[in-house]
């Protein structure tokens, strides 16, 4: 089934009404990440708005990873230009990194320090005041302050997750990149997480850019969803366009049509093109 | 912590206090610190007793192979307190997070190099204090250039520190054992335990091109001459300088490179 697309270059329209003003949150022109042969990221470009929630869906290896990366600063482009709350994240990205930050099931924290010193730790790389109340706040908020004394390598996966949120909240960034950031979670728990992004989106006016594999997830929380396949930007629209234009009643139906209508695959598992076009990575080091 | 500290010397101190949780929370490593400078003190001791009477060179400074071995004992921890503060954000893959915070590079190299100047002196002070009533040798008898000599030798150690950490960014983890193993190439030429002159000329040459040949130097003509030579010192430092910024330059252009080849997700056990 084919539909019709939203030019990838139209912005976003659901920011939230108490964002604040200046540039974008995040704002990405012509983005290409190759690795060698293989393109990880072909073009891509689009906007955050402040106070928008932005959802990134694809496959396996479409290239969100590496597009998080790259707005982070963690990868360097091959070309193409990243501005973060008007700043240009390649040559300025130290004006940005203490407004923003992110949490990914990729990186963890140190395993021997305790949840309780691993916040401290970072909450004075972001130079914080009233660490302590800051610390009890979001382990009351995310419900963890019965593991403050515990080293973070003894946690199970969920509550890894949950404290990895409140690294990612420790400094009430403007931009939050969240990758996956309910993984591992129990539906009660996610649920949770997913209020609590709700509350902290309409407290702070912030900017959510996540990449998620839950459709459920991305259809609550996002005002838009960027759909990436094979590096690119295949469709946006808020997910009620998104549903309307595909004429399916949720979002994990729209992103299936995708998938079937372009090879059976929405990310770069479909044999069949790898000649015409490289499959990127799930993650960098699948391209080397 | 001082919140009232500029932003760059709390995140500097940051790094600091991430390896201090590390320590408190591990007795063994505190220990483990202070074990391997003490053995070593205890074994030269000993074959320092045996020489004193069976070596006329060694008898004329009986604390030279003692002092030898706790000033090489300065720079391999110098070096692996270093190396072992990079390689603790790659053992637990936290470079991610570190790398999206306001820590700038060089502020995450100042803040290793101020935790391995921690380890250094809690690894060979033990050791040195024991010396003074094990075999009467009290290294704290060099003076004022006691002090220079360490400071020489923990740049040095830095620097190759430094230099170890750019190569784990490019090649992971799989080069780990350098962090241990290259500082031992500096022994031979370093003239710990004898004189440089000791070497064929040739090599005389490569290794005053290092500073710790001019640390050891320096070190056996206050022990031997009660000269302090300037030249060796000043040699010494001039060297570190160059070594300690290609070091940091190096280190560097290896973040640039882990960038471009996304390795900063990467790396990790």
């Amino acid at each position: 089934m084919s539909a019709p697309h939203t030019p990838p270059s139209a912005p976003p329209t659901h920011p939230d009404a108490s964002a604040p003003p200046g540039p974008a949150a995040i704002a990405v022109r012509d983005l290409v990440k190759r690795y060698g042969p293989v393109t990880a990221v072909d073009g891509v470009s689009f906007t955050v708005p402040r106070g928008a929630v932005v959802g990134l869906l694809g496959g396996n290896g479409a290239g969100k990873t590496t597009t998080i990366s790259l707005i982070l600063g963690l990868l360097l482009p091959t070309s193409g230009g990243i501005e973060v709350l008007g700043h240009d994240m390649l040559s300025d990205r130290f004006a940005a990194l203490p407004r923003m930050n992110f949490s990914s099931p990729y990186v963890d924290l140190p395993h021997r320090l305790t949840v309780r010193e691993n916040l401290t730790v970072y909450a004075h790389l972001y130079g914080l005041r009233d660490i302590p109340g800051r610390i009890a706040r979001l382990a009351e908020d995310l419900d963890f302050a019965h593991l403050l004394k515990r080293p973070t390598g003894r946690l199970s996966a969920g509550q890894k997750t949950r404290v990895a949120l409140a690294k990612a909240l420790i400094n009430d960034p403007e931009v939050l990149m969240l990758d996956e950031p309910t993984a591992s979670l129990d539906p009660d728990t996610g649920d949770r997480i997913r209020g609590h992004l709700e509350a902290y989106r309409a407290r702070t006016g912030a900017a959510i850019f996540l990449a998620s594999h839950n459709m459920a997830e991305v259809e609550r929380l996002c005002d838009d969803v960027l759909i990436m396949r094979r590096g690119r930007v295949h469709d946006r629209g808020s997910p009620a366009e998104l549903k309307t234009r595909y004429r399916r009643p949720d979002l994990e139906q729209v992103f299936l049509d995708i998938a079937r209508a372009t090879g059976g695959a929405i990310d770069e598992s479909s044999a069949d093109q790898e000649d015409a076009h490289p499959h990127p990575p799930a993650r960098p080091e699948d391209a080397r | 912590m001082n919140e009232r500290f500029p932003l760059p010397v709390r995140r500097v101190l940051a790094i600091v206090l991430r390896h201090i949780y590390v320590l408190r929370g591990s007795p063994p490593r505190i220990l483990e610190m202070a074990y391997w400078p003490t053995v070593q003190m205890i074994l030269w001791g000993f074959i320092s007793k045996f020489f004193v009477g069976h070596s006329e060179w060694v008898a004329q400074a009986a604390g030279v192979l003692i002092a030898g071995v706790l000033l090489w004992d300065v720079l391999f921890r110098a070096n692996i307190g270093q190396a072992v503060g990079f390689m603790e954000e790659m053992w637990s893959r936290n470079l991610g997070h570190l790398f999206v915070s306001p820590l700038r590079p060089y502020e995450f190299l100042v803040g290793t190099m101020t935790m391995s100047l921690v380890r250094t002196t809690v690894g060979v002070l033990p050791a040195a204090l024991l010396a003074i009533p094990f075999y009467d040798f009290n290294v704290f008898g060099l003076g004022w250039p006691l002090a220079t000599f360490f400071a020489s030798l923990m740049m040095f150690g830095w620097a190759i520190g430094v230099f170890i950490s750019g190569i784990l960014l490019r090649f992971g983890l799989g080069a780990e054992s350098l962090a241990w193993a290259f500082v031992f190439a500096f022994g031979p030429i370093s003239g710990i335990y004898y004189p440089i002159s000791v070497l064929p000329e040739w090599l005389q040459a490569i290794a005053l091109a290092a500073p710790p040949a001019h640390v050891f130097e320096g070190m056996r003509a206050v022990l031997f001459e009660g000269r302090v030579d300037t030249h060796h010192m000043a040699a010494a430092f001039g060297l570190n300088l160059l070594y300690l910024g290609a070091a940091a330059a190096f280190f560097l252009a290896m973040v640039t490179s882990a960038r471009r080849r996304g390795q900063l997700l990467d790396l990790g056990e």
